[in-house]
């Protein structure tokens, strides 16, 4: 019997868990003098309340959503895919280079072909800790987060060394040429008389991100490789009796992660800064990490959790435009909800789980 | 939401961006942050003695991620902020991207200058040249025959500097060894003074005695170790020379703040077009003070002035690393 309703369990939890951040970012903002009606208001219309403000929480959403299923999917197999940023990395580097030096004649091929080519950079990436866990039993946690520094370093010289256009000082590649710009949502969406979304970055990657997150359910929920990614995450031992390959499971479930955090890069590469930079990933797979934790590994929980952490960095950056509060302040508040949804889980679980007890016993 | 909703929310964003300000001039930092004891911080004095002066106020940013560079430059434009100063090449795309769409706003960009739009103030430092000097002092100090160079991340700018110090280096003793590393690959490596000061006990072991720091943050390890361990160190776009009297053989001075200030003084009459600040007009220099005045010999100084001299006249020329993504004086 289960301790708790369902609906407690997706929606109650979250929710006190927000609470309880908010509550402590407005005490946190009350102690350096600033008003928290005002800041709160300045969030939700600055990334709500406008076509534009929507534009960029959900291009910082798209973002997140890749991160999050790729972390959610090592979730099942019980990986902690640490490495989203650096496969997320590697995944720019494919796309850059599939943009850059091939002639696509429309935008549509390139994407299909930029989607296989930052899959198949960002797998590439996911697939050396893979083996290591698999065959050597070198912690994934360790490997990935490595590999991130590694990654870094190799996209530094990629474009410092070769990829920078000569002579220019900006360590970055060249435009991608015009055939291969995603469509915008402004560009979607717009009429002549009411432009939407205007200037917002969020483009037609949000809507592969929606599709990977339906391809991530039926995955996991509706194919054997998901059954058995699921069931050796459950129990090694259990999944060896039922014939499952530990070596088999642990990387393809960590190449289909890789992969997916490498799918990023179409979002925030070619979609939004229509060129690789040295720091194109920014964080957003360590984000992941929250989003998969708070989404429950689950593709519709990883998609709210992204929307709600797009709202936190658009609402985040519409703060540090018109307030003096400073950005680490900003950092602070982003964290006491990563804090409080991710890490400090049980302590709303617990009580909760105890209150719906009681409640069961006075019914009985 | 509803479409109402959705409607007021947008009045009452653009009543609010209009409040906020109305030719105030704007200020959009780097991801380094305001307070990164180097480039930006450099930009936020220049700010903040403008606004001291005057009375002024201006908005402020320090950018957290890449897509808000673009978003900072159109909500500020279109809010009516006039100038907007900007830090950092990284700005340069964003702003070939914007700029045109508000003819009537200008835009300062403070590490740009290759940019063809009109309504652009971009401001160049010739920090190869003021490394250059640093270069020779560090020579003419240095008893091991051996001088340090660290720089924060490895960009090209950064080896802009690193080149200019090797061939002032070089100028005054062709022997010498010039040690160089960076920090780091990513962002990071900016603010990181422990491995700073790693570095520096690295170098130190190779024989280098004079060590020159070009990495924001990064440099406070550095000069304090070199402190520590008895060696002569040389700061960066600031003067730091204070940070450890007596210890600080100079400061590669890049006046940022000055730019800054000047920007802010002009307000909308500013005038744009490219603007390189080299030693001859002072945007780059040595710093000079009581702090450093006993490790600066006469000829030194006279050393100095002289090449300095001889750079602006054109009878030295200093080679830019950017001419062909390489330097003659050092391999990195």
């Amino acid at each position: 019997m289960e301790k708790m309703p369902k609906w407690a369990d997706v929606v109650l939890i979250p929710l006190i868990s927000l609470l309880l951040a908010a509550i402590l970012s407005a005490l946190v903002i009350l102690a350096i003098g600033e008003n928290p009606v005002e800041a709160v208001n300045l969030m939700v219309t600055g990334a709500l309340g406008s076509t534009y403000g929507w534009g960029y929480t959900l291009y910082y959403a798209t973002n997140f959503m890749f991160t999050g299923l790729a972390v959610a999917v090592a979730f099942h197999a019980r990986l902690f895919n640490i490495g989203g940023e650096g496969q997320a990395m590697l995944g720019g580097l494919g796309v850059a280079m599939i943009c850059l030096y091939i002639p696509w004649p429309h935008w549509s091929i390139a994407l299909l072909a930029a989607c296989a080519g930052a899959m198949l950079f960002g797998a590439a990436w996911a697939a050396i800790p893979a083996y290591l866990q698999a065959k050597r039993g070198s912690h994934i946690v360790i490997t990935t987060i490595m590999f991130n520094f590694i990654a870094a370093a190799f996209l530094n010289y990629m474009l410092v060394n070769v990829m920078r256009p000569q002579g220019s000082q900006d360590p970055a590649t060249a435009r991608f040429p015009e055939a291969v710009h995603l469509p915008t949502f402004q560009s979607m969406f717009s009429t002549a008389e009411n432009v939407v979304f205007r200037g917002a970055p969020v483009n037609i990657s949000f809507f592969v991100a929606i599709l990977a997150c339906v391809v991530v359910w039926a995955l996991i929920w509706r194919t054997r490789l998901g059954y058995e990614i699921r069931a050796y995450g459950h129990s090694e031992t259990g999944a060896v009796y039922a014939g499952i390959s530990p070596v088999r499971i642990t990387i393809i479930a960590m190449l289909i992660s890789g992969a997916l955090a490498g799918l990023m890069a179409i979002n925030n590469v070619m979609g939004e800064a229509e060129r690789l930079v040295l720091n194109a990933t920014e964080g957003a797979g360590f984000i992941g990490i929250a989003v998969a934790l708070m989404g429950r590994s689950h593709p519709f929980g990883v998609f709210l959790a992204a929307l709600l952490f797009g709202f936190l960095y658009q609402g985040g950056a519409e703060l540090a435009l018109w307030t003096s509060i400073p950005r680490e302040l900003i950092v602070v508040i982003q964290a006491l909800v990563i804090l409080f949804t991710g890490a400090l889980d049980n302590m709303v679980r617990m009580p909760l789980e105890k209150l719906f007890l009681s409640l069961r016993k006075g019914a009985e | 939401m509803t479409l109402m909703k959705s409607l007021m929310g947008a009045t009452a964003a653009v009543a609010l961006t209009a409040g906020a300000a109305l030719a105030d001039p704007a200020l959009i930092f780097d991801l380094g942050g305001k307070f990164d004891k180097s480039f930006n911080e450099a930009a936020h004095n220049g700010a903040s003695r403008w606004a001291e002066e005057t009375g002024g106020s201006y908005n402020e940013i320090e950018i957290q991620s890449e897509a808000q560079r673009e978003q900072a430059l159109r909500r500020f434009a279109e809010s009516g902020s006039n100038p907007i100063i900007t830090m950092g090449f990284g700005m340069a795309d964003p702003l070939s991207a914007v700029a045109a769409d508000y003819p009537d706003t200008k835009f300062v960009a403070v590490d740009v200058n290759w940019l063809d739009i009109p309504n652009i103030r971009q401001i160049g430092f010739a920090e190869h040249e003021g490394s250059y000097l640093v270069g020779m002092m560090a020579a003419m100090a240095s008893e091991s025959g051996t001088v340090g160079f660290i720089g924060g991340m490895d960009i090209p700018l950064i080896r802009h500097f690193g080149c200019g110090y090797a061939q002032g280096a070089k100028a005054v003793n062709p022997d010498i060894n010039v040690v160089a590393n960076m920090t780091g690959t990513t962002p990071a490596a900016w603010n990181d003074p422990v491995k700073g000061s790693e570095l520096t006990k690295a170098q130190i072991s190779q024989g280098a005695d004079v060590i020159y720091a070009a990495a924001g943050g990064t440099g406070v390890g550095v000069l304090q170790t070199a402190a520590d361990e008895g060696i002569l160190s040389i700061g960066v776009d600031s003067n730091q020379n204070h940070l450890h009297p007596g210890k600080v053989l100079t400061s590669m001075l890049k006046r940022v703040d000055v730019a800054v200030y000047d920007a802010m003084s002009a307000g909308e009459d500013l005038e744009t077009g490219v603007f390189q600040m080299g030693l001859a007009e002072d945007g780059v220099g040595v710093a000079m003070d009581d702090n450093n005045a006993p490790l600066v010999s006469d000829e030194m100084k006279g050393a100095v002035d002289k090449a300095r001299q001889d750079i602006i006249d054109g009878n030295v020329s200093v080679v830019s690393y950017y001419e062909n993504d390489s330097c003659p004086a050092l391999q990195f």
